[in-house]
């Protein structure tokens, strides 16, 4: 049996998990609602973020377009996943929600656009 | 070749250099820093001195006394703020006032007019805030306060206009020197010139020992001190000094001409000419050495703190003199305070001195004495801004919501002859950044101005010097990774 | 001279809430001044998720939050001022702004919300020794840099500061390239959301040095490094612990101060101990009519606790409106008792009750099982047990309307009372 301590991240009251695993189950203590127990084995199985970061829009009056993905994604694809956002530029308009790159690294995770940019 | 070049920009150097451009002369004037007024002008008590506290007998007596009276005027021309508040020395106990009747005397053989004795309840009249352990002081009724940066400024835009060149990132490394002239190496040129002031600062013997042998040493004597809020800023009325007793040399509380208070400076004697930093200790004994003076002041408001640096030297006195070994070359040293307050009277005397040298001037006709500064949006009535605006609409834009500062502000004072480049430059120049959110706000639209003005890009924009970057490169297409 | 029922002044958050609710309320006539070139304040910048958990039961980025409201508005056909400054308000409630387009000009208005936000406590209000380089910025101020304007700040970071735009920042930075060394916080426990130390500092392995401060800056022209040493009970740092980080850049996350220029210049009241205006239930300030709402009351650390702060101050402002506030003399005082650093409200105004009281407080240190208790004289009105509270966060206690009705109460204090 083994034990663990983690922090809930999946929203802002941050309860303290207690993960008690054996061969054959998780258990999860500690958690005050269903979105912290799917965290928590997540967390121990495949750790998971949502990676929210900028890419380069023309034509727009701002210059980076604020891009999110819509899933969580492994945290060992975030840095690889950077370097496919920093690679490329898109155009205004764009609305909200909008696919940036679609199926992003062979995941089943798109990238969308999380504010709406006018053309000037 | 030049007539005369001057080697630094500070009030000292930009003043001379004013004063010279009334006469037909071909003038320049040289910096080794990315700006003018970016020494010992750009960190002081902004204090135009009484001038009792001098030795009387002394260059430095003389040419406050002097230089004072000369204020109005100047900044009457220049457009710079200067007001006359008056200055207060006050005394915590008799021993004290001993030592304050014999500044008294040591004023009146300077010729300092306007002074009273006062006792303790005229100054608590003049100052309600101020504490209840003094038990008197003098009152000088001429000391003022003054913007320092906006005087060097001001001179270096007016002598820029009436014919001087402004030469800055010029650091001389050595100065060759012939039978008829002077030839300066800098870094990238060569300057010719017939006649050389060095109002070098806290290099000023550095630059004499290339074409003299040592006749004074530079010794950097550091001052540290605390600005405080806006909100602070009607505490004290006039400039409080303590009067020197055991406890040191005292230190400074006085309202300053944007409205916040300033409060130092200590004094310490460093070896390093570079060594413009704050320490804890010095801005502790600071901020308890004022606290004699008020116990009100509020350190809550505290908006910055920072430490100058003053060229004090061996000699004890300024030193403003041809060279001995050298014919033509002036220096101008060891102006250590009262130096602001003694500049226009020491400019005056660097031209006799210079016109003596050359056997005799001949009058600018075209000289035009007056400079105007960049408005002040937020001084004006409801009908001047919406004329301005009318006229200008950058004038409608705040850029710095702290000190209500336009862009029409910013983009003037960048366009002008001696103008900005550096957001420093239009700090000193119109102050977005001075302010109590310290340019949290406003310095990346300062950046985006002064791009667009000066045709870069953003991140070329530095803060101050050469190598003051500010960004690294763009956020993605992978630029600026480590 | 232009007149509307509502001035709103800020068109961040607070000030979109508030207008969208005053709308709701039934009233027409509302304008919402805003400094910069689009709404939504700094929430433009937060391009993290994080938002809108309570208000949307979705987690949101900032500027997919900020949308939501701005769309709301459109709809709604608020009018906007955009790159408009407002210069002062008067006791008379005309609004003094400024513009490049319409230039100078006064706004008569019934009512005003306040909304002005935040800004960040600076170097020099904390009074870091050293050098004055470039490299050093203020967290919020870089976010705005690397997030809208798309340019980095520096390669090697030193944070100080644990506040969440700090933490949020040293994740920002390392994705963007940089290698943030360290994150120093003066206190022994972090001021940020717990969830915000494991996913922005553990999961890139940043160092957070609790206890600890900055306590030079070193460098000429650009930041070259900072001193980093301990710091003792008093908060004093220990001279033999100073250890020197080489770095090109210093974030300061060190703080929010609620931005009242504009309320002190009409004299408005201020508690020193939130920096922002004292208000009643219903977000109204010591000048009748003139309301407040979001950072500039009090800083909060959840954007839903603004809205809904905000939403109050734009559904009573419509009331003050319509004539339907009382602002009778019958008001009951709250009071921070033991543990408790402010309340906001900071009074009760009992004719204008609404169905319930929502009081937002901060403790003044880390307790663990602890009750807080809301105490009229001797009685317990309401009591909430909390396994552990910190400054960094915010609690809120709802009081029903029913505490109050007819009955004659003259204060009520909140207090921490050890002991579950």
């Amino acid at each position: 049996m083994k034990e663990e301590n983690i922090i809930c991240i999946a929203c802002p009251l941050g309860c303290n998990l207690q993960i008690i695993r054996n061969r054959s189950s998780i258990i999860i203590k500690g958690n005050r609602c269903k979105k912290g127990e799917d965290y928590a084995i997540r967390e121990v199985t495949n750790p998971t973020r949502i990676l929210t970061t900028t890419v380069k829009i023309n034509n727009s009056f701002l210059n980076r377009l604020p891009v999110r993905t819509n899933k969580p994604i492994p945290k060992d694809k975030i840095f690889k996943c950077m370097e496919l956002i920093n690679s490329i530029e898109i155009d205004a308009p764009v609305k909200i929600g909008d696919v940036i790159l679609k199926k992003t690294l062979g995941l089943n995770v798109d990238v969308v656009a999380s504010r709406s940019m006018k053309k000037v | 070749m030049y007539d005369v070049v001057i080697i630094g920009a500070g009030v000292i150097g930009t003043f001379i250099a004013r004063e010279l451009s009334r006469y037909n002369l071909e003038i320049a004037i040289i910096d080794k820093e990315n700006d003018v007024a970016n020494g010992t002008t750009k960190a002081n008590t902004a204090i135009i001195h009484a001038g009792y506290d001098a030795k009387s007998g002394t260059k430095m007596a003389r040419f406050n006394v002097l230089g004072n009276e000369m204020f109005d005027e100047i900044c009457n021309e220049l457009d710079v703020e200067f007001k006359r508040t008056g200055s207060l020395v006050v005394a915590f106990n008799e021993d004290d006032m001993e030592k304050v009747k014999t500044l008294y005397q040591r004023g009146i053989r300077n010729g300092v007019k306007d002074m009273t004795i006062v006792g303790k309840n005229e100054i608590k009249d003049m100052e309600p805030n101020i504490s209840d352990d003094i038990v008197g002081g003098i009152y000088a009724l001429s000391c003022g306060i003054i913007d320092p940066w906006n005087l060097a400024i001001g001179l270096a835009e007016n002598a820029v206009d009436n014919g001087v060149k402004l030469l800055l990132n010029t650091e001389v490394i050595d100065i060759n020197k012939t039978e008829d002239y002077y030839t300066i190496l800098a870094d990238k040129q060569k300057l010719k010139a017939k006649y050389v002031i060095n109002c070098a600062g806290l290099y000023a013997d550095r630059i004499n020992n290339m074409v003299a042998s040592p006749s004074f040493i530079i010794k950097p004597r550091r001052g540290q001190y605390f600005v405080l809020d806006k909100d602070a800023g009607n505490l004290f009325n006039t400039v409080i000094f303590q009067c020197p007793s055991k406890f040191g040399k005292g230190v400074v509380v006085a309202p300053t001409v944007h409205g916040n208070v300033i409060i130092g400076p200590n004094a310490e004697d460093i070896g390093d000419r570079d060594g413009k930093h704050t320490t804890a200790e010095a801005l502790d004994y600071v901020r308890k050495a004022s606290l004699r003076t008020s116990s009100k002041i509020p350190f809550k408001k505290v908006i910055t703190t920072f430490a100058g640096l003053r060229a004090d030297t061996n000699i004890g006195d300024f030193i403003i003199e041809e060279s001995k070994e050298a014919k033509g070359f002036i220096d101008v040293a060891g102006i250590k305070s009262p130096g602001l307050s003694s500049a226009p009277a020491i400019a005056k005397y660097v031209v006799k001195l210079v016109d003596k040298i050359a056997g005799g001037l001949e009058k600018n006709e075209k000289f035009n004495p007056i400079r105007k500064r960049v408005l002040r949006f937020s001084k004006l009535n409801s009908e001047e801004k919406k004329q301005i605006i009318r006229f200008d609409s950058k004038y409608g834009r705040i850029v710095c919501r702290c000190e209500q500062i336009t862009e029409g502000e910013i983009v003037d004072c960048i366009r002008r002859k001696a103008g900005a480049t550096t957001v420093d430059g239009v700090k000193k120049r119109v102050r977005p950044g001075s302010g109590r959110c310290q340019g949290g706000f406003c310095q990346v639209r300062v950046m985006e101005i002064l791009a667009r003005e000066l045709g870069k890009d953003m991140s070329e924009i530095l803060k101050d010097n050469i190598k003051s970057y500010i960004l690294t490169g763009r956020t993605n297409k992978g630029e600026g990774r480590c | 001279m232009l007149e509307y029922d509502i001035v709103v002044i800020g068109g961040g958050q607070a000030g979109l809430a508030a207008a969208i609710e005053a709308k709701k309320n039934g009233i027409d006539s509302i304008i919402i001044i805003e400094r910069d070139k689009e709404l939504g304040g700094i929430l433009q910048q937060c391009i993290h998720n994080g938002f809108g958990v309570h208000e949307f039961g979705e987690e949101l980025t900032g500027t997919e939050y900020a949308e939501r409201f701005i769309d709301q508005v459109n709809t709604y056909d608020i009018e906007c001022k955009l790159v408009t400054m407002v210069l002062r308000i008067t006791n008379k409630k005309i609004v003094e702004v400024v513009n490049s387009e319409d230039g100078y000009m006064c706004i008569k208005a019934k009512s005003i919300i306040l909304a002005m936000g935040c800004r960040e406590r600076t170097r020099g209000a904390i009074i870091i020794p050293g050098t004055r380089p470039s490299g050093i910025f203020t967290a919020g101020a870089a976010q705005r840099i690397i997030n809208m304007e798309g340019y980095l700040i520096g390669k090697k970071v030193f944070i100080l500061g644990s506040g969440d735009i700090g933490l949020i920042m040293a994740r920002r930075l390392t994705l963007e390239g940089a290698k943030v060394l360290g994150v120093a916080e003066i206190l022994e426990y972090s001021s940020g959301l717990s969830r915000n130390i494991v996913q922005c500092l553990d999961d890139f392995n940043i160092p957070l040095l609790l206890g600890h401060t900055v306590t030079s800056i070193l460098g000429k022209d650009r930041i070259e490094g900072v001193v980093v040493a301990k710091v003792d009970k008093n908060r004093k740092p220990i001279k033999e612990s100073e250890k020197i980080y080489e770095c090109d850049t210093l974030l300061l996350s060190v703080g929010l101060i609620p931005e009242n220029e504009l309320s002190k210049d009409v004299k408005i009241r201020i508690d020193s101990n939130t920096g922002g205006p004292i208000v009643n239930q219903i977000m109204e300030t010591s000048i009748n009519g003139i309301f407040a709402c979001g950072n500039v009351v009090h800083v909060h650390d959840l954007a839903d606790y603004v809205s809904e702060e905000s939403k109050r101050a734009g559904r009573n402002a419509a009331k003050y409106v319509k004539g339907e506030i009382k602002n009778s003399k019958n008001v009951i005082g709250i009071i921070s008792g033991k543990g408790i650093r402010y309340v906001v409200p900071h009074y009760i105004g009992v004719d204008d009750i609404e169905e319930y009281i929502d009081l937002f407080m901060r403790v003044d240190r880390v307790y663990e099982n602890i009750r807080l208790s809301v105490i009229s004289e001797a009685e317990i009105l309401k009591e909430v047990f909390r396994k552990r509270v910190c400054p960094g966060e915010m609690q809120k206690i709802k009081l029903p309307l029913f505490h109050f009705k007819d009955r004659k109460i003259s204060s009520i204090k909140i207090e921490v009372r050890e002991g579950g």
